[in-house]
Protein backbone atom coordinates (compact mmCIF):
# COMPACT_ATOMS: atom_id res chain seq x y z
CA UNK A 1 0.00 0.00 0.00
CA UNK A 2 1.68 3.56 -1.02
CA UNK A 3 1.56 6.16 1.33
CA UNK A 4 -0.61 8.17 -0.73
CA UNK A 5 -3.35 5.35 -0.27
CA UNK A 6 -2.29 5.74 3.28
CA UNK A 7 -2.92 8.87 3.43
CA UNK A 8 -6.43 8.68 2.18
CA UNK A 9 -7.51 6.20 4.56
CA UNK A 10 -6.66 8.23 7.35
CA UNK A 11 -8.38 11.19 5.40
CA UNK A 12 -11.51 9.09 5.60
CA UNK A 13 -11.16 7.72 9.26
CA UNK A 14 -10.96 11.41 10.23
CA UNK A 15 -14.35 12.44 8.25
CA UNK A 16 -16.00 9.52 10.07
CA UNK A 17 -14.08 11.21 13.47
CA UNK A 18 -15.66 14.36 12.31
CA UNK A 19 -18.86 13.21 11.27
CA UNK A 20 -20.07 11.49 14.47
CA UNK A 21 -18.82 14.05 16.39
CA UNK A 22 -20.96 16.50 14.44
CA UNK A 23 -24.18 14.35 14.65
CA UNK A 24 -23.59 13.79 18.31
CA UNK A 25 -22.25 17.09 19.16
CA UNK A 26 -24.89 17.78 22.02
CA UNK A 27 -25.37 14.87 23.48
CA UNK A 28 -21.64 13.96 23.96
CA UNK A 29 -21.48 15.02 27.40
CA UNK A 30 -24.34 14.28 29.83
CA UNK A 31 -23.85 17.00 32.31
CA UNK A 32 -26.89 18.33 33.20
CA UNK A 33 -28.10 21.28 31.27
CA UNK A 34 -31.10 22.82 29.67
CA UNK A 35 -32.12 24.00 26.03
CA UNK A 36 -32.85 27.99 26.85
CA UNK A 37 -37.09 28.37 25.66
CA UNK A 38 -36.06 30.80 22.63
CA UNK A 39 -33.65 28.02 21.11
CA UNK A 40 -36.52 25.59 21.42
CA UNK A 41 -38.77 27.78 19.74
CA UNK A 42 -36.27 28.29 17.29
CA UNK A 43 -35.60 24.46 16.56
CA UNK A 44 -39.40 23.72 15.23
CA UNK A 45 -37.94 25.75 12.28
CA UNK A 46 -34.19 24.01 11.60
CA UNK A 47 -35.24 20.74 10.17
CA UNK A 48 -37.31 22.15 6.86
CA UNK A 49 -34.54 24.86 6.64
CA UNK A 50 -31.78 22.59 6.70
CA UNK A 51 -33.65 20.60 4.02
CA UNK A 52 -33.95 23.46 1.56
CA UNK A 53 -31.32 24.84 1.96
CA UNK A 54 -29.85 21.75 0.49
CA UNK A 55 -32.35 20.81 -1.82
CA UNK A 56 -33.26 24.56 -3.46
CA UNK A 57 -29.79 24.86 -4.76
CA UNK A 58 -29.04 21.22 -6.13
CA UNK A 59 -32.80 22.33 -8.25
CA UNK A 60 -31.87 25.55 -9.28
CA UNK A 61 -28.17 25.70 -9.41
CA UNK A 62 -25.53 24.48 -12.06
CA UNK A 63 -21.76 24.53 -11.68
CA UNK A 64 -22.13 27.14 -8.26
CA UNK A 65 -24.52 29.91 -10.86
CA UNK A 66 -28.09 30.53 -10.99
CA UNK A 67 -30.12 28.89 -14.39
CA UNK A 68 -30.57 30.92 -16.77
CA UNK A 69 -33.03 28.61 -18.58
CA UNK A 70 -36.25 26.96 -18.22
CA UNK A 71 -35.24 23.93 -19.87
CA UNK A 72 -33.79 22.21 -17.09
CA UNK A 73 -35.32 18.66 -16.43
CA UNK A 74 -34.59 19.47 -12.73
CA UNK A 75 -37.12 22.39 -12.30
CA UNK A 76 -39.71 20.12 -13.63
CA UNK A 77 -39.13 17.08 -11.67
CA UNK A 78 -39.40 18.82 -8.66
CA UNK A 79 -42.09 21.23 -9.54
CA UNK A 80 -44.10 17.66 -9.89
CA UNK A 81 -42.88 16.17 -6.72
CA UNK A 82 -43.79 19.09 -4.64
CA UNK A 83 -47.70 18.98 -6.49
CA UNK A 84 -47.44 14.87 -5.98
CA UNK A 85 -46.70 15.57 -2.10
CA UNK A 86 -49.06 18.21 -1.72
CA UNK A 87 -51.79 15.57 -3.56
CA UNK A 88 -51.38 12.51 -2.67
CA UNK A 89 -49.04 12.89 1.47
CA UNK A 90 -46.30 10.36 0.18
CA UNK A 91 -42.86 10.53 -0.05
CA UNK A 92 -42.25 7.32 -2.39
CA UNK A 93 -44.90 8.51 -4.94
CA UNK A 94 -42.87 11.88 -4.63
CA UNK A 95 -39.28 10.13 -5.86
CA UNK A 96 -41.29 8.22 -8.56
CA UNK A 97 -43.24 10.46 -9.94
CA UNK A 98 -40.32 12.89 -10.08
CA UNK A 99 -37.99 10.62 -11.85
CA UNK A 100 -40.85 9.59 -14.07
CA UNK A 101 -40.67 13.21 -15.36
CA UNK A 102 -36.87 13.86 -14.96
CA UNK A 103 -35.43 10.80 -16.98
CA UNK A 104 -36.95 11.51 -19.91
CA UNK A 105 -36.58 15.30 -19.78
CA UNK A 106 -32.62 14.70 -18.99
CA UNK A 107 -31.49 11.66 -20.82
CA UNK A 108 -34.60 11.77 -23.97
CA UNK A 109 -34.24 15.88 -24.44
CA UNK A 110 -30.96 16.10 -22.77
CA UNK A 111 -32.20 18.74 -20.24
CA UNK B 1 -30.26 0.14 19.81
CA UNK B 2 -30.85 -2.35 17.67
CA UNK B 3 -28.33 -4.84 19.10
CA UNK B 4 -30.55 -5.14 22.20
CA UNK B 5 -33.03 -7.56 21.72
CA UNK B 6 -35.77 -5.74 23.72
CA UNK B 7 -34.99 -2.72 21.38
CA UNK B 8 -35.28 -4.87 18.25
CA UNK B 9 -38.59 -6.69 19.54
CA UNK B 10 -40.38 -3.92 20.04
CA UNK B 11 -43.00 -2.85 18.27
CA UNK B 12 -41.96 0.07 17.35
CA UNK B 13 -39.16 -0.93 15.74
CA UNK B 14 -41.13 -2.75 12.81
CA UNK B 15 -43.07 0.93 12.49
CA UNK B 16 -39.39 2.83 12.70
CA UNK B 17 -38.72 0.49 9.91
CA UNK B 18 -42.39 1.38 8.04
CA UNK B 19 -42.29 4.83 8.43
CA UNK B 20 -38.79 4.59 6.52
CA UNK B 21 -39.99 2.04 3.71
CA UNK B 22 -41.20 4.90 1.57
CA UNK B 23 -37.95 6.80 1.74
CA UNK B 24 -35.73 3.93 1.06
CA UNK B 25 -36.02 3.80 -2.76
CA UNK B 26 -34.65 7.43 -2.90
CA UNK B 27 -31.67 6.44 -0.45
CA UNK B 28 -31.12 3.60 -2.52
CA UNK B 29 -30.90 5.31 -5.61
CA UNK B 30 -28.82 8.41 -3.85
CA UNK B 31 -25.92 5.57 -2.61
CA UNK B 32 -25.92 3.90 -5.91
CA UNK B 33 -24.67 7.42 -7.48
CA UNK B 34 -22.66 8.12 -4.38
CA UNK B 35 -20.68 4.68 -4.52
CA UNK B 36 -20.43 5.64 -8.58
CA UNK B 37 -19.25 9.10 -7.77
CA UNK B 38 -16.46 7.41 -5.12
CA UNK B 39 -14.81 5.20 -7.44
CA UNK B 40 -15.48 7.83 -10.88
CA UNK B 41 -13.61 10.14 -9.28
CA UNK B 42 -10.43 8.34 -8.71
CA UNK B 43 -10.36 7.17 -5.31
CA UNK B 44 -9.60 3.27 -5.01
CA UNK B 45 -12.19 0.66 -5.09
CA UNK B 46 -10.52 0.08 -1.09
CA UNK B 47 -10.97 3.86 0.06
CA UNK B 48 -14.38 3.50 -1.69
CA UNK B 49 -15.39 0.53 0.43
CA UNK B 50 -13.91 2.20 3.41
CA UNK B 51 -15.55 5.25 3.09
CA UNK B 52 -18.93 3.73 2.22
CA UNK B 53 -18.96 2.14 5.58
CA UNK B 54 -17.18 4.80 8.27
CA UNK B 55 -18.59 7.52 7.08
CA UNK B 56 -22.60 7.11 6.11
CA UNK B 57 -23.19 10.37 5.26
CA UNK B 58 -23.91 11.18 1.81
CA UNK B 59 -23.38 15.25 1.46
CA UNK B 60 -20.46 15.50 3.66
CA UNK B 61 -18.98 12.35 1.39
CA UNK B 62 -19.90 13.80 -1.99
CA UNK B 63 -18.18 17.69 -0.72
CA UNK B 64 -15.05 15.59 0.70
CA UNK B 65 -14.63 13.25 -2.44
CA UNK B 66 -12.80 16.08 -5.10
CA UNK B 67 -10.77 17.51 -2.12
CA UNK B 68 -9.81 14.17 -1.10
CA UNK B 69 -8.84 13.55 -4.94
CA UNK B 70 -7.34 16.92 -5.04
CA UNK B 71 -4.96 16.32 -2.13
CA UNK B 72 -6.62 19.37 -0.43
CA UNK B 73 -5.29 19.69 3.34
CA UNK B 74 -6.75 17.28 5.66
CA UNK B 75 -8.08 19.73 8.02
CA UNK B 76 -10.11 21.44 4.72
CA UNK B 77 -11.43 18.07 4.01
CA UNK B 78 -12.45 17.42 7.69
CA UNK B 79 -13.55 20.66 8.44
CA UNK B 80 -15.88 20.80 4.97
CA UNK B 81 -17.51 18.13 5.93
CA UNK B 82 -17.80 19.30 9.54
CA UNK B 83 -19.38 22.08 8.19
CA UNK B 84 -21.79 20.47 5.78
CA UNK B 85 -22.49 18.25 8.76
CA UNK B 86 -23.36 21.32 10.63
CA UNK B 87 -27.52 20.74 10.26
CA UNK B 88 -26.69 17.97 12.23
CA UNK B 89 -24.97 20.01 15.15
CA UNK B 90 -28.29 21.80 15.42
CA UNK B 91 -30.69 18.35 14.82
CA UNK B 92 -28.10 17.37 18.16
CA UNK B 93 -29.37 20.08 20.20
CA UNK B 94 -32.54 18.94 19.69
CA UNK B 95 -32.06 15.09 20.20
CA UNK B 96 -30.75 15.92 23.50
CA UNK B 97 -33.80 14.75 25.43
CA UNK B 98 -34.53 12.25 23.92
CA UNK B 99 -31.33 9.94 24.31
CA UNK B 100 -29.20 11.25 27.18
CA UNK B 101 -30.66 8.52 29.24
CA UNK B 102 -28.41 6.16 27.10
CA UNK B 103 -25.15 5.23 27.72
CA UNK B 104 -22.72 7.40 26.08
CA UNK B 105 -21.07 4.99 23.62
CA UNK B 106 -24.89 4.10 22.26
CA UNK B 107 -25.42 7.80 21.94
CA UNK B 108 -22.45 8.24 19.46
CA UNK B 109 -24.03 5.27 17.87
CA UNK B 110 -26.97 7.32 17.75
CA UNK B 111 -24.50 10.02 16.10
CA UNK B 112 -23.17 7.49 13.54
CA UNK B 113 -26.88 6.19 12.18
CA UNK B 114 -28.50 9.33 12.07
CA UNK B 115 -29.61 11.12 9.23
CA UNK B 116 -31.84 13.64 7.84
CA UNK B 117 -34.63 11.05 6.76
CA UNK B 118 -34.51 9.62 10.40
CA UNK B 119 -34.13 13.10 12.20
CA UNK B 120 -37.37 14.54 10.94
CA UNK B 121 -39.38 10.69 10.68
CA UNK B 122 -38.53 10.54 14.75
CA UNK B 123 -39.29 14.46 15.57
CA UNK B 124 -42.12 14.30 13.44
CA UNK B 125 -43.41 10.48 15.80
CA UNK B 126 -42.29 12.02 18.42
CA UNK B 127 -42.71 15.41 20.27
CA UNK B 128 -41.53 15.19 23.54
CA UNK B 129 -38.93 13.01 25.51
CA UNK B 130 -40.40 10.10 27.09
CA UNK B 131 -41.14 10.49 30.63
CA UNK B 132 -41.03 6.74 31.59
CA UNK B 133 -38.97 3.41 30.94
CA UNK B 134 -41.31 2.19 28.65
CA UNK B 135 -41.51 5.50 26.96
CA UNK B 136 -37.89 5.50 26.34
CA UNK B 137 -37.46 2.39 24.87
CA UNK B 138 -40.38 2.55 22.55
CA UNK B 139 -38.65 5.97 21.19
CA UNK B 140 -35.03 4.17 20.83
CA UNK B 141 -36.88 1.34 19.16
CA UNK B 142 -38.57 3.67 16.94
CA UNK B 143 -35.00 5.05 15.77
CA UNK B 144 -33.22 1.99 16.09
CA UNK B 145 -35.76 0.84 13.25
CA UNK B 146 -35.67 3.53 10.67
CA UNK B 147 -32.09 3.67 11.38
CA UNK B 148 -31.23 0.35 10.61
CA UNK B 149 -33.51 -0.04 7.24
CA UNK B 150 -31.70 3.57 5.90
CA UNK B 151 -28.17 1.90 7.10
CA UNK B 152 -29.17 -1.49 5.46
CA UNK B 153 -30.23 0.51 2.22
CA UNK B 154 -27.55 2.95 1.86
CA UNK B 155 -24.71 0.38 2.12
CA UNK B 156 -26.08 -2.07 0.41
CA UNK B 157 -26.48 0.29 -2.91
CA UNK B 158 -23.16 2.23 -1.79
CA UNK B 159 -21.86 -0.91 -2.47
CA UNK B 160 -23.65 -1.84 -5.63
CA UNK B 161 -22.25 1.32 -6.62
CA UNK B 162 -19.13 0.77 -6.23
CA UNK B 163 -18.98 -2.36 -8.19
CA UNK B 164 -21.30 -1.36 -10.96
CA UNK B 165 -19.35 2.01 -10.90
CA UNK B 166 -18.03 1.67 -14.55
CA UNK B 167 -21.08 0.46 -16.01
CA UNK B 168 -23.30 3.55 -14.40
CA UNK B 169 -23.04 6.55 -16.12
CA UNK B 170 -22.82 9.66 -13.65
CA UNK B 171 -24.93 11.70 -16.75
CA UNK B 172 -27.78 9.57 -16.04
CA UNK B 173 -28.23 11.46 -13.17
CA UNK B 174 -29.59 9.11 -10.82
CA UNK B 175 -28.99 11.13 -7.61
CA UNK B 176 -31.13 13.29 -8.56
CA UNK B 177 -33.85 10.63 -6.52
CA UNK B 178 -32.13 11.32 -3.53
CA UNK B 179 -33.22 15.39 -3.86
CA UNK B 180 -36.57 14.28 -4.85
CA UNK B 181 -36.33 12.32 -1.74
CA UNK B 182 -35.13 15.17 0.77
CA UNK B 183 -37.53 17.39 -1.09
CA UNK B 184 -40.67 14.86 -0.46
CA UNK B 185 -39.58 14.80 3.22
CA UNK B 186 -39.06 19.03 2.82
CA UNK B 187 -42.88 18.87 2.08
CA UNK B 188 -44.32 16.32 4.58
CA UNK B 189 -42.74 19.00 7.38
CA UNK B 190 -44.55 22.18 5.98
CA UNK B 191 -47.00 22.34 8.29
CA UNK B 192 -47.76 25.72 8.84
CA UNK B 193 -47.28 29.28 7.34
CA UNK B 194 -44.12 29.90 9.19
CA UNK B 195 -42.67 26.74 8.59
CA UNK B 196 -43.67 27.27 4.96
CA UNK B 197 -41.69 31.17 5.72
CA UNK B 198 -38.37 29.38 6.71
CA UNK B 199 -38.44 26.71 3.76
CA UNK B 200 -38.42 30.19 1.49
CA UNK B 201 -36.18 32.13 3.08
CA UNK B 202 -33.73 29.35 3.78
CA UNK B 203 -33.49 28.40 -0.07
CA UNK B 204 -33.13 31.74 -1.17
CA UNK B 205 -31.07 32.70 1.42
CA UNK B 206 -28.71 29.13 0.42
CA UNK B 207 -28.65 30.11 -3.59
CA UNK B 208 -27.93 33.64 -2.72
CA UNK B 209 -24.25 33.07 -0.61
CA UNK B 210 -24.05 29.75 -2.17
CA UNK B 211 -20.21 30.72 -2.93
CA UNK B 212 -19.18 30.54 0.55
CA UNK B 213 -16.55 28.63 1.19
CA UNK B 214 -17.00 25.06 3.05
CA UNK B 215 -20.61 25.29 2.27
CA UNK B 216 -21.03 27.56 4.61
CA UNK B 217 -23.88 28.69 2.75
CA UNK B 218 -26.55 25.96 4.57
CA UNK B 219 -25.52 26.33 7.76
CA UNK B 220 -25.90 30.40 7.15
CA UNK B 221 -29.52 29.38 5.45
CA UNK B 222 -30.58 27.96 8.43
CA UNK B 223 -29.40 30.55 10.82
CA UNK B 224 -31.13 33.34 8.46
CA UNK B 225 -34.44 31.39 7.77
CA UNK B 226 -34.61 30.25 12.15
CA UNK B 227 -33.90 34.02 13.10
CA UNK B 228 -37.21 35.13 10.03
CA UNK B 229 -39.29 32.90 11.46
CA UNK B 230 -38.83 33.81 15.13
CA UNK B 231 -39.30 37.37 14.54
CA UNK B 232 -42.58 36.49 12.40
CA UNK B 233 -43.85 34.30 14.83
CA UNK B 234 -43.39 37.30 17.95
CA UNK B 235 -45.18 39.87 15.02
CA UNK B 236 -47.97 38.09 15.03
CA UNK B 237 -49.04 37.01 18.63
CA UNK B 238 -52.62 35.99 17.77
CA UNK B 239 -51.83 32.82 15.52
CA UNK B 240 -52.38 29.88 17.72
CA UNK B 241 -49.93 27.41 16.42
CA UNK B 242 -50.84 25.22 13.31
CA UNK B 243 -53.69 27.59 12.90
CA UNK B 244 -54.17 30.57 10.18
CA UNK B 245 -51.83 33.53 10.54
Amino acid sequence: MSTDELWTLAVILGLAVATVVARSFFFISDKAWQLPHWAQRGLQFAPIAALSAVVVPEVVMSQGALITTWQDARLFAAAVGVAVYVAKRNVLLTIVLGMAVYLPLHLGLGW
Amino acid sequence: MFWRKNVREHPEFKIGMADFGPQALGIVAWGLMIGVAMVNSGMGTLAAVVMALLVFAGSSQLAAIPLIVAGAPAWVVLATAFCVNLRFVVFSLHLRPFVIHLPRWTRLAVGYFITDNGYVLFTKRFHVPGRTDEERLAQVAYLAGANSLNWASWMLSSLVGIALAHSIPPAWGLGFAGILCLLGMQCSLASSRLRILASVVAGVTAVWVYHLPLRLNIVTAIAVAVMVCMSAERLKPTSAPGGHA
